[in-house]
């Protein structure tokens, strides 16, 4: 048992070896003051015991102010490039490169729901080729649960209602943990899976291979769906009277009827569908009805997805 | 002025506060702050060892990988119970209202607190809400953790949610009222002479923390009331399927529930200065920046809630600001470190017990002090949040540090509380015992949250079962700590040496009168013409003491 006993996390991104350098640094300043203040402490009351029952101790001399200032201001200037260096990192963490790929994870009590993005999906198994950004939108039906996968040093809480992202670019092959680390429930403990880094070789043939549950590329399924919920009676190259056209939307800025402007990022295609009065397009009446309780988180999803391609089409069409 | 009480050979006065007056009503009914102190007392140790108890269960479910001691459901109210009872009903109330209930009058020459009645209503709601809540979590069970996170809380948890935020509720009122309470009685009832500036730091820390009791307190009351809306009558506050936010919740929640921390802690950094002062003989380095640092604390302290929520999708520049000045309330907790460090310097410097759990309490304080700052950096928290990193952490600030300078303080004032004297050898091991014990059960866990483990986990990777163990075997060292104090304090009360008025050479108005105090603590208010810890001038021998 001992020699599969780990004392250090498996590092699968430079994301990690970042973190890691920031952390064992501030854990060695951490380590260096601690052992500062026990050694003074030792060494205080051994050297300053007390030698008779009515000795008493001798005050300091002189202002105590240049000592007090010293240790008030080393200590702040040592955390505020701790925390410059943090910051830079966070914000690196918190900011997918452009070409990364687009994988979404459903989270509900108790298991992950992945989608890759050409539309495979696979339960509590998230299988990526390395070297390749990967950027994860992340939504729960339910609680919030959180996705962590430790050995790349990412986390991000998985929020009904709304849309999170974490991204990594895994640089080791292997096999890795993968734990919810929010507190969601009873089976909390079991909302657990695993995160398979491969050659992109070996995922495209992981992909094609079926596996899983491919059933049909989620951009197909969000077609039907569109047509489905008669999206598309509005929403229709020759009918921009009652509806904006949705051809390029995703990352275009959008003008609302408010005069505001916005950023049609997936959140806000996700909001426009189930709260569509919230932020209507300048020119369009507030007419569209909701589709709050009759889309699943998933179905979103393919919407958007869907919504997402037509952009890709268009800008086929017009070369 | 006739004999002195300080004199350790004077025979001390017969009347007490303690046998005043007999019979069971004689205490429920007393208005006596000495006596309520007492009453608090009991009833904080009970919830101690019942939040203790709950932690044997837990740290017994994690000595295997496999969850087989209990089912997950059970599990998962083993920690909710121990984190509500620990905090709630141990924690928040244990140093304030026992020794500062006790002490606080005492250290600013006052004969009682400004609101006596209002004193003895603050234990009957802390007793109402603590028997409701336990009422409640042993006949249902809640099993949201002590965060009560939405959704979960509000539509997805079937526990008993609702009784046991009721417990809380009415337990919330305690803390405002006794926090009220010292705030009046700090500005209003301090003796002739007795400055703000003369007051021991034992005080200054009470003033402070009552402030965040007063302020802070309210809004968790609101935040259940809301839960209660949500979850009673479906109204959309936090659960987006009705039309809320659940990160709302968490602002609502961490606004109160982060300043509480300092509640816990900022006592038992009164303590420790008291304790170091005393040990030493020497006044605190830097009194008023220690001063001055406990108010700093306090308000800085409500403006960190959110590093609590820093990968809980808020907006990067929000994570930023909350870092920074999470950051900044690290200032005034090392200042203090440090200051207490060079009263040492020079001092006379005497090993006794109490002065055992202060150094002890140093140390474990800077180590969860300094894994806060860690904490506080966003790219650190990333990968150590809501894992084993957290739970080391907090532990080292809340076990290590308040629980540490709470035993440091029942010690040092326990023969001017009981008037008898406790095994000198033994309370001095059972320092020894716990810190080792606190060390070997909680360092694991650093190393567990670094690797990853998340959080109430009832399960676990087989890889994490050494770490596991070590800290298992930890809390077996830790608990027979803990049940040492207990049963020689017992066994003092009845077998003790009676105790002198000052047991140790200290100052400070608390020595001067006898031990047990009579009721009313002073015969005649006395006039203070001297600083707090003033062990230099040799007049402090002939001043006026009232006994």
């Amino acid at each position: 048992m001992l020699t599969s006993a780990p004392f250090f996390p498996p590092r699968a991104s430079a994301l990690a070896r970042e973190i890691d350098f920031l952390f064992f640094t501030t854990l060695g300043i951490a380590v260096v003051f601690s052992t500062l203040i026990a050694v003074l402490l030792v060494t205080f009351a051994v050297k300053f015991r007390r030698r008779s029952p009515s000795e008493v101790g001798r005050e300091m001399t002189g202002s105590t102010l240049p000592l007090e200032l010293t240790w008030t201001i080393i200590p702040f200037l040592i955390m505020m490039g701790v925390f410059a260096w943090g910051t830079k990192i966070y914000f690196e963490a918190s900011r997918p490169p452009a070409n990364a790929k687009q994988f979404w994870v459903v989270g509900k009590q108790w298991m992950w729901k992945i989608e890759h993005p050409d539309g495979k999906r696979e339960i509590n198994e998230l299988h990526v080729p390395i070297n390749v950004p990967i950027k994860i939108t992340l939504t729960s039906e339910d609680v919030i649960h959180n996705f962590a996968v430790p050995a790349m040093r990412v986390k991000a809480d998985v929020v009904p209602g709304r849309y999170t992202t974490l991204w990594f670019e895994a640089d080791r092959l292997g096999t890795f943990h993968l734990f919810c680390s929010q507190y969601c429930g009873a089976e909390h403990s079991k909302m657990t899976g695993k995160v398979v880094v491969m050659e992109p070789t070996e995922y495209e043939k992981w992909l094609a291979s079926g596996g899983a549950s491919t059933v049909q590329t989620t951009v197909a399924t969000g077609e039907q769906l569109f047509a489905a919920k008669a999206c598309n009676t509005c929403h229709r190259a020759d009918s921009t009277a009652r509806a904006p056209m949705l051809w390029g939307l995703l990352g275009r800025t959008v003008k609302l009827l408010d005069g505001q402007t916005v950023v049609a990022d997936e959140s806000y295609v996700r909001e426009s569908i189930l709260n569509p009065a919230a932020k209507v397009v300048a020119g369009y009446q507030p007419i569209m009805p909701t589709f709050k309780g009759q889309l699943s988180e998933e179905e979103v999803i393919q919407l958007i997805n869907y919504i997402r391609s037509l952009k890709a089409a268009e800008s086929e069409s017009a070369r | 002025m006739s004999a002195l009480p300080t004199d350790p050979v004077a025979p001390q006065p017969k009347k007490n506060y303690l046998n005043a007056e007999y019979g069971v009503f004689s205490w429920l009914l007393t208005r006596d702050h000495k006596r309520i102190a007492i009453l608090y007392l009991f009833s904080v140790s009970i919830f101690f060892m019942l939040g203790g108890l709950m932690a044997v269960l837990i740290r017994m479910e994690l000595a295997t990988p496999a969850g087989d001691l209990v089912e997950p459901d059970i599990y998962n109210r083993l920690f909710t119970m121990h984190g509500v009872l620990m905090i709630f009903f141990f924690l928040i109330p244990a140093i304030p209202a026992v020794l500062g209930n006790f002490l606080i009058p005492i250290m600013i020459g006052a004969k009682d607190l400004a609101f006596p009645k209002i004193n003895l209503l603050s234990w009957y709601l802390y007793v109402a809400g603590g028997l409701f809540t336990l009422w409640a979590l042993i006949h249902g069970g809640v099993d949201t953790g002590w965060t009560f996170y939405a959704p979960l809380s509000t539509t997805y948890s079937n526990t008993w949610v609702l009784p046991v935020g009721i417990g809380i509720f009415i337990n919330g009122f305690s803390s405002i009222l006794t926090g009220l309470n010292f705030i009046v009685t700090i500005h209003r009832m301090r003796a002739p002479g007795m400055t703000w500036f003369r007051m021991p730091l034992f005080v200054w820390s009470h003033y402070a923390t009552s402030l965040i009791q007063v302020l802070g307190t309210p809004v968790l009351a609101i935040t259940v009331l809301l839960l209660a809306a949500e979850r009673i009558f479906h109204v959309g506050i936090f659960d987006p399927k009705l039309g809320g936010d659940p990160v709302l919740f968490q602002h609502l929640f961490w606004f109160y529930s982060h300043p509480a921390v300092y509640i816990m802690i900022l006592p038992a950094m009164g303590v420790v200065s008291e304790l170091i002062a005393a040990f030493s003989r020497k006044k605190v380095f830097g009194y008023h920046f220690v001063a001055f640092a406990s108010v700093a604390i306090a308000v800085l302290g409500f403006l960190v809630w959110a590093h609590h929520m820093f990968v809980a999708g808020i907006s990067v520049y929000a994570a930023t600001v909350f870092s920074i000045l999470s950051m900044l309330v690290a200032v005034p907790s090392a200042v203090k470190v440090f200051n207490w460090t060079a009263t040492l310097y020079k001092g006379s410097v005497s090993w006794e017990t109490p002065m055992l759990y202060a150094i002890g309490f140093i140390g474990l304080f800077t180590i969860g002090g300094l894994t806060g700052v860690m904490l506080a950096t966003l790219g650190i928290d990333i990968h150590v949040h809501d894992t084993y990193f957290i739970v080391a952490h907090f532990h080292y600030i809340m076990v290590g540090g308040a629980i540490m300078g709470y035993l440091g303080g029942l010690h040092y004032w326990w023969p001017k509380i009981t008037g008898k004297m406790y095994p000198v050898f033994l309370s001095k091991l059972s320092a020894l015992v716990i810190f080792i014990g606190f060390n070997v059960t909680f360092a694991p866990q650093f190393v567990l949250g670094y690797l990853g483990m998340p959080r109430r986990y009832h399960a676990y990777p087989e890889e994490f079962q050494v770490l596991n163990v070590m800290s298992s075997a930890g809390a077996t060292i830790l608990g027979v700590g803990y049940l040492m104090p207990l049963l020689y304090f017992v066994w003092a009360m009845r077998y003790g040496k009676d105790a002198p008025a000052n047991p140790w050479g200290a100052v400070g108005l608390e020595w001067q009168i006898p031990s047990p105090p009579p009721t009313e603590n002073f015969h005649e208010i006395p006039v203070v013409t001297h600083d707090a810890y003033e062990y230099e001038k040799p007049s402090l021998k002939e001043a006026p003491v009232v006994g």
